[in-house]
């Protein structure tokens, strides 16, 4: 099984030189501290920043720079800064490469609920249905099932939908696996210790296996 | 030049009444007008509108006003982090409209610029579509959605000189240029106030032509809502 940094780590791999990438809250967020420091990449927080940094050290924490957590950041040199209303054209225009995000639920159409439980307070969507509506490539970082073993990869999402046809890449504690164009999830590997038979059975939607799964290295 | 110079944000607010429709710039805590806030709290006008893309904090920000209850219906992306609010909403108190973010950024931008609708992908498929034209351009689905446009934009800036021209500050900007042109009177205050002339006109995000009022504001807080640090 892959804890939440096993999770960041496996994502981490799908980075590539040269990308513009939103990170959700979250799983996604520690994404960021497994990128190979030998990749150029750029990290974009839709409050109006291209160029995260790290976190600030005492000295230099500024009430003018947070990412879309609201917790306090710094910037890269080369950083930009810009709207709200430039930020989402920039993601709903196509330009941000990589988009990863949380999920309640993803169906084998790749759907994506995230935002909301009825029943529960409802908090908002922020920015994710602009990502996920426009975002050409999308990782999902997820648990495989919930806390009650119920498991969170459907045929159909129970939960209300965030975004349709969606999500291409998702990784698990279990697994990773491909969101099939004619809908499907494909195996891919799965998690040190873990057994195909056990991400069968965690798995609601149709699961595709072909041939050999290999255990994820990290 | 024309001077747009006010004393102050009880003088800048004057003429805001009950049931008027509001935008106030920010996100989360981040480029909040805190002096117009504070002059509404004193002013105690009820039935307002506000659009801003959050709802504050139980006792900062938009959250003072909801604790006084001089908040009708917000119209927000995201709203959590607000005990206050969450007991209005469920009471029925509050009511709330929520917007995905580029969304709430687009129908503002197109507010005041003068679009009265756009198609946008956001929200496509989700119960944010319900009642709304769905058209297909180009093998994809697509919302219609319509301008926001307020009686009264309330923004904050860094820097800004007598006839209104606006600097922002690091990830401060947000949604206030945008508010700035969709507001039929827009207030602005700013950290520093300067003379027409010392702003280079290369550096200004938001023209004066959008802005009614300005003043220098006082003792802002800027209070940060997630101080996350590195330690060495």
């Amino acid at each position: 099984m892959l804890d939440k940094v096993g999770i960041a780590k496996r994502i981490a791999q799908e980075v590539k030189d040269g990308m513009y990438i939103n990170l959700g809250i979250g799983i996604p967020t520690l994404v960021a501290n497994y990128i190979p420091p030998s990749l150029n990449v750029v990290l974009q927080s839709e409050n109006g920043l291209l160029g995260i940094g790290p976190f600030p050290t005492e000295n230099k924490v500024d009430a003018d720079l947070i990412n879309a957590g609201k917790q306090t950041i710094t910037m890269m040199p080369g950083s930009a800064l810009f709207s709200s209303a430039e930020s989402f054209a920039m993601i709903r225009g196509g330009h941000v490469d990589l988009t990863i995000l949380g999920a309640m639920e993803v169906s084998e159409q790749g759907d994506i609920s995230n935002w909301k439980v009825p029943g529960k307070m409802v908090k908002g969507m922020g920015g994710a249905m602009d990502l996920v509506a426009s975002a050409e490539n999308i990782i999902v970082a997820m648990q495989h099932c919930s806390k009650d073993g119920a498991s969170k990869l459907l045929k159909k999402c129970t939960l209300p939908i965030t975004g349709l046809n969606c999500v291409k890449k998702i990784v698990t504690d279990l697994a990773v696996l491909d969101v099939l164009p004619g809908g499907g999830f494909k195996l891919l590997e799965r998690a040190p210790g873990v057994t195909v038979e056990q991400i069968k059975n965690a798995t609601d939607g149709k699961l595709i296996i072909d041939g050999d799964v290999p255990e994820i290295g990290i | 030049m024309i001077n747009k110079v006010v004393a102050h944000a009880d003088e800048a607010v004057y003429d805001i009444q009950d049931n008027a429709v509001l935008m106030l710039g920010g996100f989360g805590l981040s480029g909040i007008p805190e002096n117009c806030i504070n002059a509404l709290l004193r002013k105690g006008i009820k039935g307002l509108t506000c659009i801003s893309n959050n709802a504050g904090v139980d006792d900062f920000g938009i959250g003072l006003l909801l604790k006084t209850r001089q908040v009708k219906k917000m119209i927000s992306s995201y709203v959590g982090e607000n005990a206050e609010f969450e007991r209005q909403l469920l009471s029925g108190e509050l009511e709330v409209d929520l917007i995905p973010q580029g969304t709430l950024a687009e129908r503002i931008r197109a507010g005041g610029a003068g679009i009265p609708a756009f198609f946008t992908p956001a929200g496509y498929g989700t119960e944010v579509a319900e009642g709304k034209e769905v058209r297909e351009f180009y093998g994809k689905m697509y919302l219609l959605e319509h301008w926001l446009r307020a009686d009264f934009a309330l923004v904050k800036a860094w820097k800004g000189d007598t006839t209104g021209n606006l600097i922002y500050r690091g990830t401060s900007r947000n949604f206030n240029p945008m508010m700035a042109a969709a507001g039929k009177i827009t207030i602005a205050e700013v950290e520093e106030l300067v003379p027409v002339g010392e702003l280079d006109p290369n550096h200004i995000h938001t023209p004066g032509i959008y802005v009614q009022r300005i003043f220098q504001g006082k003792d802002y807080e800027k209070r940060i809502e997630q101080k996350t640090i590195t330690k060495i």
